[in-house]
C-alpha cells in the first residue's frame, strides 16, 4: 500500500503550491472580471454584479492592442525561428567538442537582467548606436527615420529576448536526429534541400512546435519590450492590462482582458498543435 | 553530370584509394575491382578501414587520394544522391517519421518513379523482413552496399538473414558489397572476400581459397584458426619444399608457400591434424613427441591442446566419428596430416597477427 501512495505524496507539494498560487488567484481573477464599481464608493472599490458585458467592452475598447500583440508576437516568433533553426542545427551537427560551450553562450544572456538587456536595445537602436548611422549611410533608411520608439524596435526586442526559448528546444530536437538518417536520405537520391524538407524538418518538428510556443505565448502577453522600446502607438495588450491594474485601478477590465488573452492564446495554440500534428512537445 | 553518373553501371573500380584523417590513415592506397553481379565482402577487424572504404563508395566520404569508377564513369566526387548506389545502414537508419511503406518508397519518390505502389509491393514480396534491405533494393541500384546490417540480430536470425540476402542477390542480380567483421558471415555469403587490415587488403579470393591457402599470418589467424610453426626450408623434393620444424622434416607444396627466403612458418588448420597413439601407423607429415595438455569435448568434435617438444602448444580438432577413445591428458602422441594441407608463410611475420582480435567483441568502427 505504501508503494501505491508514494507517487501521490510526491505530487502533494507541487499540487499545493499550484493550488495556492495559481488556482485560487485565477478564481479570484474570474470573480473580479465580472464586478462593477460600487456606487458612490472610492476608486478601486468593486462589487460582484456578474456583469459579463465587461468582456465585450474590454475587447471592443482594446481590439487594436489585441491585434497588435498577436501580430508582433507572430513576427517575433518567425524571426526567432529563422535565426534559431540554423543556430541550433549548427550546434547540434557541427558543434563537436564546443557543443556545450555554445549552449552556454545561448543561455548566457540570462545572466544579465532581462530589463537591462531590453534597455540596452534602446542604446543599440538609438541615434548614438551604430545601427542607425550605418543604415543611413547605406541609404536603407532616410536621415529623418529613427528606430527607437517604433514597432520595429519592439519586435526586435522580443525576438532577441525570446531567442533562447526558441533555440534550446530546437537544439534538443535536432540533436536527437540520427545523422545516419540524413546520410540515408542522400543515399536515397535526395539532395540537400530535399533532405532538409523531407527528413530534417519533419524530425525536428517537436522542437519547432515547442520553441514557437515558448516564444509566441509569452511574447503575446509581453509588455516590457513595448514599454521600453515602443511608443503609445505600439502598445500591446500587456501594456493595457498593466495600466488598467496599476494606473487606472480598473480591476474588472484588467481581469477581463487577461482572461480574453488567455482564451485567444489557448485557441490559437490548440489549432496550431493540431495542425503541426505533434502530440509530444519536446 | 548528375544524369551521367546516376545511370552508370558495370564493374566497380577503386584505384589507389586513400583516406586520411589528420595523421591517421584509415584507407591506404587501396586498389580493387569488384565485378558486376558479384557478392563481395570486405572483411576485417574494427578500424581496418572497411567501413571507410564503403562510405567512400557510397559517397559519404570523399577520398583523400585516388579514384572510384563505376563502369567507365568516374564517380569519385559525385554526391551520394547522384550515384546509382544504395546502402543498407548498420542500424538501418530508417526514417522514424515515415511508415515502412514510405521508407521503402523514399528513393522511388525522389527519382520520380511512376508506379511506386507496384514497386514497393514487389520488393516486399521478395524480402521476408521488409525493413532490412527493402528500402535500398527497391531502387535496383547498380551497387548495393551493406554496412554490417546483421550485426544487431541474434545468431539464429542472423543465419536466416544471411541465407536470404544471398538468395536475394542471386534473384535480383545486383552487385552486393558487404562489410563485416564476422568471418563466418563473410564466408557464408560472399563469392569473393577481401580481408582488410590497417587500411590495406591483405588477401582477396574465394572463401575456400582464403581458408585453405592464406598468404599472411593475419589472414591465417583472422579467418578461422591456424597453427603456425616456425621452421626453415632445408631442401626440395620435386614440387615440394622439405621444411625443418625443430629437427623434424615435413613437406610443403611449393605453390602453397608464400615465404620469400628459407625462414618460414608452416601453417596447418587445427581440423587437418590427426592425433595418434605411439605405435599406430601414420602417413603424411608427422610430428612426434607431443603431449596432450588439454581436452575439450564439444560434441561435434573434441579439441585438444598438444604440447610439442619445442614448447609450442598446437590446436587439434578431432571429429568424434571414428569410435577411437578420446585421448587423455598427459598422454604422449604423434600428430600427422596430409602434406597438401600445409601452407607456408614468411618467417619474419608476426605469428599472432590477427589472432588477438576477437571479432565477436568488436563493435562498429
Amino acid at each position: 500500500m505504501g508503494k501505491i501512495r508514494t507517487p501521490y505524496l510526491l505530487l502533494l507539494p507541487g499540487f499545493g503550491f499550484l493550488f495556492t498560487f495559481f488556482i485560487l488567484p485565477i478564481i479570484n481573477l474570474a470573480q473580479t472580471s465580472t464586478q462593477t464599481p460600487v456606487g458612490g464608493g472610492d476608486t478601486g472599490q468593486y462589487e460582484q454584479t456578474l456583469r459579463f458585458s465587461n468582456y465585450v467592452d474590454a475587447f471592443v475598447e482594446n481590439k487594436e492592442q489585441f491585434g497588435r500583440s498577436f501580430v508582433y508576437a507572430l513576427i517575433a516568433t518567425l524571426l526567432a525561428l529563422a535565426i534559431a533553426y540554423p543556430l541550433a542545427y549548427a550546434i547540434a551537427f557541427k558543434g563537436g567538442k564546443l557543443k556545450n560551450f555554445m549552449l552556454v553562450l545561448v543561455i548566457a544572456p540570462f545572466f544579465t537582467s532581462f530589463l537591462l538587456r531590453t534597455v540596452a536595445w534602446k542604446q543599440i537602436l538609438g541615434e548614438e548606436g551604430f545601427v542607425v548611422p550605418t543604415l543611413r549611410n547605406l541609404g536603407i533608411i532616410s536621415d529623418s527615420t529613427t528606430l527607437t520608439s517604433s514597432a520595429f524596435a519592439v519586435v526586435m526586442g522580443m525576438t532577441y529576448n525570446f531567442l533562447p526559448f526558441m533555440t534550446l528546444p530546437l537544439y534538443a530536437s535536432i540533436d536527437r536526429i540520427d545523422p545516419r538518417t540524413l546520410e540515408a536520405s542522400g543515399d536515397l537520391y535526395a539532395n540537400g534541400f530535399t533532405t532538409f524538407r523531407r527528413v530534417t524538418l519533419p524530425l525536428s518538428m517537436p522542437g519547432v512546435v515547442a520553441g514557437t510556443l515558448l516564444t509566441f505565448i509569452p511574447a503575446a502577453g509581453d509588455y516590457v519590450n513595448a514599454a521600453i522600446l515602443g511608443s503609445p502607438n505600439t502598445k500591446m495588450i500587456g501594456n493595457v492590462i498593466e495600466s488598467r491594474y496599476f494606473k487606472i485601478v480598473d480591476y474588472p477590465t484588467a481581469a477581463a482582458l487577461s482572461f480574453t488573452l488567455m482564451a485567444v492564446i489557448l485557441i490559437l495554440v490548440t489549432v496550431y498543435v493540431r495542425k503541426a500534428g505533434t502530440e509530444e512537445l519536446v | 553530370m548528375t544524369k551521367e553518373s546516376i545511370s552508370a553501371k558495370g564493374d566497380l573500380r577503386l584505384t589507389r584509394l586513400s583516406k586520411s584523417y589528420g595523421d591517421f590513415t584509415a584507407v591506404d592506397d587501396l586498389s580493387l575491382v569488384i565485378p558486376e553481379g558479384s557478392f563481395f565482402a570486405l572483411l576485417g577487424p574494427s578500424g581496418c578501414g572497411k567501413t571507410t572504404t564503403l562510405r567512400m563508395i557510397a559517397g559519404l566520404e570523399e577520398p583523400t587520394v585516388g579514384s572510384i569508377h563505376l563502369g567507365t564513369t568516374d564517380i569519385t566526387t559525385t554526391k551520394p544522391y547522384q550515384r546509382p548506389i544504395n546502402t543498407v545502414f548498420q542500424n538501418y537508419a530508417l526514417f522514424p517519421h515515415l511508415t515502412i511503406f514510405e521508407n521503402i518508397a523514399f528513393g522511388l519518390r525522389r527519382r520520380g518513379i511512376k508506379d511506386v505502389d507496384a514497386a514497393v509491393s514487389k520488393v516486399l514480396d521478395l524480402v521476408e523482413l521488409p525493413h532490412l534491405a527493402a528500402r535500398a533494393i527497391v531502387n535496383r541500384p547498380a551497387l548495393l552496399l551493406l554496412d554490417e546490417p546483421l550485426g544487431a540480430l541474434d545468431l539464429k536470425l542472423r543465419r536466416q538473414m544471411q541465407i536470404e540476402l544471398k538468395w536475394i542477390q542471386k534473384e535480383v542480380g545486383l552487385t552486393f558489397v558487404h562489410v563485416t567483421h564476422d568471418q563466418e558471415e563473410a564466408m557464408t555469403m560472399a563469392d569473393t572476400i577481401a580481408v582488410m587490415n590497417e587500411g590495406q587488403i591483405e588477401q582477396m579470393g574465394s572463401p575456400a581459397d582464403l581458408y585453405d591457402n592464406p598468404k599472411t599470418a593475419f589472414v591465417a589467424n583472422f579467418l578461422g584458426q591456424s597453427n603456425l610453426i616456425k621452421g626453415t626450408i632445408s631442401g626440395n623434393d620435386g614440387d615440394s619444399h622439405i621444411v625443418d620444424l625443430f629437427g623434424q622434416k615435413i613437406s610443403l607444396q611449393k605453390n602453397r608457400s608464400h615465404a620469400n627466403d628459407q625462414f618460414i612458418y608452416a601453417g596447418i588448420r587445427p581440423e587437418k591434424f590427426r592425433i595418434s597413439r605411439l605405435g599406430t601407423p601414420t602417413s603424411g607429415n608427422i610430428l612426434t613427441g607431443g603431449h596432450i595438455e588439454d581436452v575439450s569435448y564439444i560434441g561435434v568434435s573434441t579439441q585438444y591442446q598438444v604440447e610439442m617438444p619445442w614448447g609450442q602448444e598446437l590446436m587439434v580438432f578431432e571429429q568424434n566419428d571414428d569410435g577411437v577413445a578420446p585421448f587423455s591428458k598427459g598422454e604422449e602422441v604423434n600428430i600427422s596430416w596430409e602434406p597438401i594441407f600445409t601452407f607456408g608463410l614468411r618467417g619474419d611475420e608476426d605469428a599472432t597477427a590477427g589472432s588477438e582480435v576477437n571479432p565477436e567483441e568488436l563493435d562498429e568502427e
